[in-house]
């Protein structure tokens, strides 16, 4: 059995102008590996991460045939297990650090809150514990940022206290949401490698969500493609350069090349078959 | 003659006693109906060079001339009419409370040119946008389009030069692409000299011929086209650029690398 297993995944909005469907049937499986989902906005990438917490809110509907995680049923599981899950065993990093981080908290008491908290440890040992995830991100020095506030951090500083503060539980599987798309090619490269030793030390289960194919495909075992809210292919990472389907080659082809000419980059093609 | 020189340009910012230096003594030209990237890191002084061209940052050290002619501070009309900006937040740049109509003919308004209607129209057609979208506000369209709104803006006054700060880094890989070709056919048909901020080098080669390459407000390598694409580069920094780049991470390791590894 694995570790996290969805089956036929639905997330369905009611609106004043008709119904969304959001995610149309999706199912996959994670073991202790990386998987990366990705598709366009509005494929219901994100909407497919977030259910798996059951973090949509009203008006949205999250339906399946199953959703498990280490044999605990996630569709019936009452809002005090699900609190009792979230952060601690399936934790997620979001996008944009200037929007995930309390404004006006310091980072130490962000880092520190769900210890004292949830655990009832005392201050030094929190703190203690909280040091040792930021240097864990290779944050040089934890003590200054531990009394910073969130505004004071480069982009590249915040998203690395956020996996820092994921990372405090120990959790046996990460959701990551665009993790280094608010980020410069070379802290996204740093990021990566953190977050890839990091899942491979601590034998985490990864969901990596992001629109870029090619990041994922250098830095995922698995890829789901998705469009509008229905996964298109799957495919091994290394098998990518031959996907089938012709929306993921469309996905591959619309990005430029270094050395590549100069002539229009193709458009996506967008069949309507395809959401079939 | 260049279209736009810049001379050992400085720009330092300074608040509560402390001074910034966001760039430091750099110089570069573009010439007429050339593209010319700049390259760098966050804070590597890149967009700030843009701003300074434009007046929105203070020019400490060093002159930036268009066609020969020094900037004038303010910069006045006639500069607007010849330089236009495309900023990178398509979803901040445009005014929440202004229609798409309203905010393609102030400039027409400002500048007293007559034939709002017929120019507005064309410039929806000319950015690919259909002419439904004319009364629509910003929060009705998706980033791609305001994106599209953004660049038609910047065109109303049929400038020489565009600045174009990291346009499409907010915007999907596909829509991306769109708008590439967008750019790419505007400046082939009206002649244009862009001068172009991005951290993306696949972005900045695809676009350009010449690629300066930012690091600390510092110009650390010029790059031509052709040794970006034969990792001609010098330094270390450009070097560490050209390989975290997205684009590279699909390639198999060069030949040369597996025998350095061997």
């Amino acid at each position: 059995m694995s570790l996290l297993e969805v089956e036929n995944l639905r997330v369905t909005f009611d609106t004043e102008a008709g119904r969304v469907e959001a995610v149309r049937g999706v199912s996959f499986r994670l073991d202790r590996e990386r998987l990366g989902i990705v598709g366009e906005s509005g494929s219901g990438k994100t909407m497919t991460g977030r259910s798996v917490l059951r973090l949509i809110r009203p008006p949205g509907r999250v339906d399946a045939d199953r959703m498990s995680f280490d044999g605990i049923d996630l569709l019936n599981a009452s809002e005090r297990r699900m609190r009792a899950l979230r952060g601690q065993r399936i934790a997620m990093v979001m996008q944009d650090p200037k929007y995930s981080l309390n404004p006006v908290m310091k980072v130490g008491a962000q880092l520190t809150e769900g210890l004292r908290l949830r655990e009832r440890m005392g201050a030094a040992e929190a703190r203690r514990k909280a040091v040792e995830a930021l240097e864990a991100v290779q944050i040089r020095d934890p003590d200054r940022v531990m009394q910073a506030f969130p505004h004071e951090l480069s982009g590249g500083m915040g998203q690395r206290v956020m996996i820092a503060m994921m990372l405090i539980p120990d959790p046996d599987i990460l959701i990551a949401d665009e993790p280094t798309s608010a980020l410069d090619v070379t802290v996204q490269a740093e990021v990566l490698k953190i977050l890839d030793r990091l899942v491979r030390d601590r034998g985490m289960g990864l969901i990596f969500i992001s629109h870029d194919l090619r990041l994922v495909g250098k830095f995922c075992d698995r890829i789901l493609v998705m469009y509008k809210g229905k996964v298109v292919e799957e495919l091994e990472a290394s098998t990518l350069m031959q996907a089938q389907h012709p929306y993921t080659q469309g996905l591959l082809n619309c990005l430029p090349r270094i050395g590549g000419d100069r002539s229009p980059l193709p458009g996506l093609d967008r069949a309507a078959e395809w959401a079939d | 003659m260049a279209l736009i020189e810049i001379e050992n340009l400085s720009v330092t910012f300074e608040a509560n006693g402390q001074s910034v230096q966001a760039v430091r003594d750099v110089s570069l030209q573009v010439k007429e109906r050339e593209s010319f990237g700049l390259v760098g890191e966050s804070g590597s002084g890149k967009s700030t060079i843009l701003r300074a061209i434009c007046g929105l940052a203070p020019i400490s050290a060093g002159s930036i001339r268009i066609a020969g002619e020094p900037v004038k501070t303010p910069r006045g009309k006639a500069f607007s009419r010849q330089v236009q900006m495309v900023f990178q937040d398509p979803y901040a740049s445009l005014h929440p409370r202004h229609t798409i109509d309203r905010t393609l003919s102030e400039p027409l308004a400002i500048h007293g040119i007559r034939n709002t209607d017929r120019r507005v129209v064309e410039a929806l057609r000319d950015v690919a946008l259909d002419p439904s979208f004319r009364f629509r506000f910003p929060h009705q369209l998706s980033g791609g389009q305001r994106q599209r709104v953004a660049i038609a803006r910047a065109l109303m006054l049929e400038p020489t030069i565009l600045l174009l700060d990291e346009p499409t880094s907010a915007l999907d890989a596909s829509v991306q692409a769109e708008t590439l070709n967008l750019l790419s056919r505007l400046r082939e048909e009206r002649g244009l000299t862009f001068l172009m901020v991005s951290h993306d080098l696949a972005v900045i080669d695809h676009m350009c011929d010449r690629v300066l390459v930012m690091q600390h407000g510092l110009a650390v390598e010029e790059l031509s086209r052709a040794d970006l694409a034969g990792a001609r580069m010098k330094t270390d920094y450009a070097r560490t650029l050209f390989d975290a780049s997205a684009d590279r991470m699909l390639d198999p390791p060069s030949p040369a690398a597996a025998v350095a590894t061997h």
